[in-house]
């Protein structure tokens, strides 16, 4: 494959704790040096006023296939992801069928292999046909290559199945991915439960809908042992709670959506589609919590729920129209114009949250410019000023209430494992 | 203006929407010019009773994905009373199911070539999304529990009609506020004009949040009657509750029917008012609905010159000789 070098950018790796202007060179498809080459290269990269980081994660993506390609498919998702600057995504299991065999995980793995585009490591169902009535084959789905276990798109909602599946991961040391929702409160639901709620006359899922169901799993985690992971965080009672368990050494950790800190429940009071999603859109005070949370690290990291449905989905009836948002090519732009622009965050912590972290979590050799890691790298226009069109996404659908929008920050190239997979 | 002939074809005073979608976005001026063109209206056909021809050849679609009865009929006749066709579209369920989107059956009928569509259906947004689609007038008659504004005008035009006007007036919702499309017109309606609005019924029908936007929250019927001058009764919707919100229809009653009784400690000149259909013996009881402080029917008639109104102002200005202030801005593109 030969050498590339990665020219002049501001390295910014939190697993080394390095950021600094420095070169970067890549032989073989393998970090071989942070530092100033000598001798020439096959192929070179300025990278002059640009932030070149480990390849981003997104730990939570729909790629819809099998099942639902009218909304996106392995290789129109894993562009969009490659597109936003990701060069790895977990697709979460929620497929029709769900992805509960291992001939189910082999079928992603071939599907991405053929795309050729980005990493997709899969996440396995926690329960036999994501029914939620009995557990999986989590050893054979692990065996196979499920990096996580994950009945998304519900709850896990028998306490008792939920304890032994946080019992038997342990012995892989892999995370459940949790939903948190007590379904009885949200039944007719399509967003927050508050003052907009009330004014428009819509079905409200109140904040406690998801804070009961994090108390329950934090319980079940302490009492197994078991690792815990927090989905789309969205309440200010969840930060607290994740928070609260951390300082107690229960192995939790939490995401949460570039949605969930920068929009309010305000933004549905154009009754706009795309800005329903579960958990929904809360208030103010819930987005400042959030970000307070990504901030001291009580939420580890930032990912998208890219969860992708076709445009006549989504001009149907409020109540008929189907939760989800897409995330995978508005990320940056929005992490760096809601948390790095305004000081909330550094790029540091930036970087973490959305690479270093989410592979740790995963437990997957990703998030790293170590020497002789693989070269999944990001590089980042961190002063791009760009608008967001939706007729120009890679992901095969539209539903994203972002259209329109200016955002600062966006991916200049994406590079999987040595390879310039995307160059704007 | 001379709107006394029927032959006459003046225009409407200006109004600057294109849709009548919800109350809460209309300003008091605004509120008031309805009501005050209701109110010419009303006079000009001799109280709702003779017609005028001043929507000749325009035509009005009645877009129902809920059932109605009366508000389908004071629709009709109303656009009947100004020389307007009408169209009676029920959407069923089924038709749905057979796989059109309701946006694309309103499509259909915008290709017909019609001014205006009356939309009723059971979730909150949906005329909104219509009028960001369609290229002609939506009006909302009755979105779920969000809003039906032409009910909010009917019970405001009835209350100034007898009162003459809604500054200062304290006005009771009482009952299912929750659920009631009613209630959250009037509410909007009634604060922009000056009034005070006090909600009460059970605590799981009347959330705290509404002192929020400015009106009072009581749980306490007994305490508030003395101090209102009208009471607006509305009726327990139970096809919308997924949970029953009190334990019983008994014991609901018991705390806020409106009784005989009751009426005893209210002011002489309280108003009572209903939106209808309503439950005797549950929002009030039979002597109550049929007291002389009730103008329940006089709303069934006032319904009729709000929608006139309605109607008027939204296709009036839709002839040939249009003025050329251009096109009205599209609402439905707000947020």
């Amino acid at each position: 494959m030969g050498t590339l070098l990665v020219r002049g950018g501001r390295v910014i790796d939190p697993s080394q704790a390095i950021d600094r202007i420095d070169d970067l060179l890549v032989r073989d498809g393998v970090v071989a040096a942070i530092g100033r080459a000598a001798g020439p290269t096959d192929e070179s990269l300025d990278a002059t006023g640009m932030i070149v980081a480990p390849g981003l994660v997104d730990m939570h993506v729909h790629l819809r296939e099998p099942g639902r390609e009218e909304d996106e498919t392995i290789e129109t998702g894993t562009r969009a992801a490659l597109a936003g600057g990701f060069t790895s995504v977990a697709c979460i299991p929620n497929t029709e069928p769900p992805i509960d065999t291992q001939a189910a995980v082999g079928f992603i793995h071939q599907k991405a292999a053929r795309a050729d585009t980005c990493n997709v490591f899969v996440v396995g169902c926690v329960s036999r046909d994501r029914a939620g009535k009995e557990l999986a084959d989590i050893g054979g789905l692990f065996e196979a290559g499920a990096v996580a276990f994950s009945d998304d798109g519900a709850p896990v909602y028998d306490a008792e199945l939920m304890r032994r599946a946080l019992e038997y991961c342990r012995m892989f040391d892999v995370p459940i991915l949790a939903h948190e929702e007590v379904l009885e409160l949200t039944r007719g639901g399509v967003m927050h439960e508050g003052l907009v709620s009330l004014a428009l006359g819509l079905g409200g899922m109140p904040a406690a809908a998801e804070e009961i169901m994090i108390g329950r799993d934090i319980a079940l985690a302490a009492c197994t042992g078991g690792r815990l992971h927090v989905m789309h965080v969205s309440t200010a009672g969840g930060v607290a709670q994740v928070r609260e368990a951390k300082a107690r050494g229960i192995r939790v950790t939490a995401e949460a959506c570039p949605h969930h800190f920068t929009l309010t429940d305000e933004a549905l009071r154009g009754f706009d589609a795309n800005c329903k999603m579960s958990p929904p859109l809360r208030t103010a005070a819930d987005v400042e919590a959030i970000i307070a949370g990504l901030a001291d690290g009580t939420i580890d990291c930032i990912a998208t729920d890219h969860a992708p449905h076709a445009r006549e989905k989504k001009m149907l009836e409020l109540d008929r129209a189907p939760f989800g948002i897409l995330g995978l090519e508005t990320a940056i732009g929005l992490a760096v114009t809601q948390l790095v622009a305004p000081g909330r965050i550094d790029w540091l912590r930036l970087i973490d949250a959305m690479s270093t972290a989410p592979a740790r979590i995963l437990g997957v050799p990703r998030g790293t410019l170590r020497p002789g890691a693989v070269a999944d790298i990001t590089i980042i226009d961190p002063d791009a000023t760009w608008e967001v069109d939706v007729a120009a996404f890679r992901s095969k659908s539209v539903n994203s209430p972002f259209h329109g929008w200016t955002l600062r920050g966006r991916a200049a190239a994406t590079i999987v494992a040595g390879r310039v997979k995307f160059r704007r | 203006m001379p709107l006394a002939s029927p032959a006459t074809s003046v225009a409407p005073p200006a109004w600057g929407h294109r849709h009548l979608l919800d109350l809460e976005r209309l300003s008091a001026t605004e509120i008031g010019l309805l009501l005050d063109t209701a109110g010419r209206l009303k006079e000009a056909t001799d109280g709702c009773r003779t017609k005028l021809s001043v929507l000749a050849g325009r035509t009005v679609v009645n877009l129902f994905f809920e059932n109605s009865t009366r508000t389908r009929t004071s629709f009709a006749l109303a656009a009947r009373r100004l020389g307007a066709d009408v169209v009676d579209f029920s959407a069923s369920a089924s038709s749905l199911a057979k796989g059109e989107s309701f946006i694309d059956t309103a499509r259909n009928l915008e290709a017909m070539g019609i001014d205006a569509v009356v939309v009723r259906h059971a979730t909150p947004g949906t005329p909104h999304l219509l009028a960001r689609h369609l290229d002609v007038g939506v009006i909302n008659a009755g979105d779920g529990p969000h809003e039906h504004p032409t009910q909010g005008l009917l019970d405001i035009f009835s209350i100034r009609e007898r009162r003459g006007s809604l500054a200062g007036c304290t006005v009771g919702l009482v009952g299912d506020i929750a659920h009631s499309r009613t209630a959250r017109s009037n509410i909007h309606g009634l604060l922009k004009l000056g009034a005070r609005v006090i909600l009460c019924g059970p605590p799981t029908l009347v959330s705290p949040w509404w002192r929020e936007l400015g009106a009072e929250v009581s749980h306490d019927l007994d305490a508030i009657i003395p101090r209102c001058d009208v009471l607006n009764l509305l009726r327990i919707q139970f096809e919308r509750q997924n949970t029953r919100p009190f334990p019983s229809v008994r014991e609901y009653a018991a705390l806020y029917a409106m009784t005989g009784e009751r009426m005893r400690r209210a002011r002489p000149e309280l108003l009572i008012l209903a939106p209808g259909p309503i439950n005797r013996g549950v929002e009030m009881t039979a002597d109550v609905a049929d007291c002389p402080q009730s103008v329940i029917l006089d709303q069934v008639t006032n319904g009729l010159a709000v929608r006139m109104g309605v109607l008027w102002l939204l296709c009036g200005h839709r002839a040939g000789a249009e003025p050329s202030a251009g096109a009205p801005a599209r609402e439905g593109e707000a947020g």
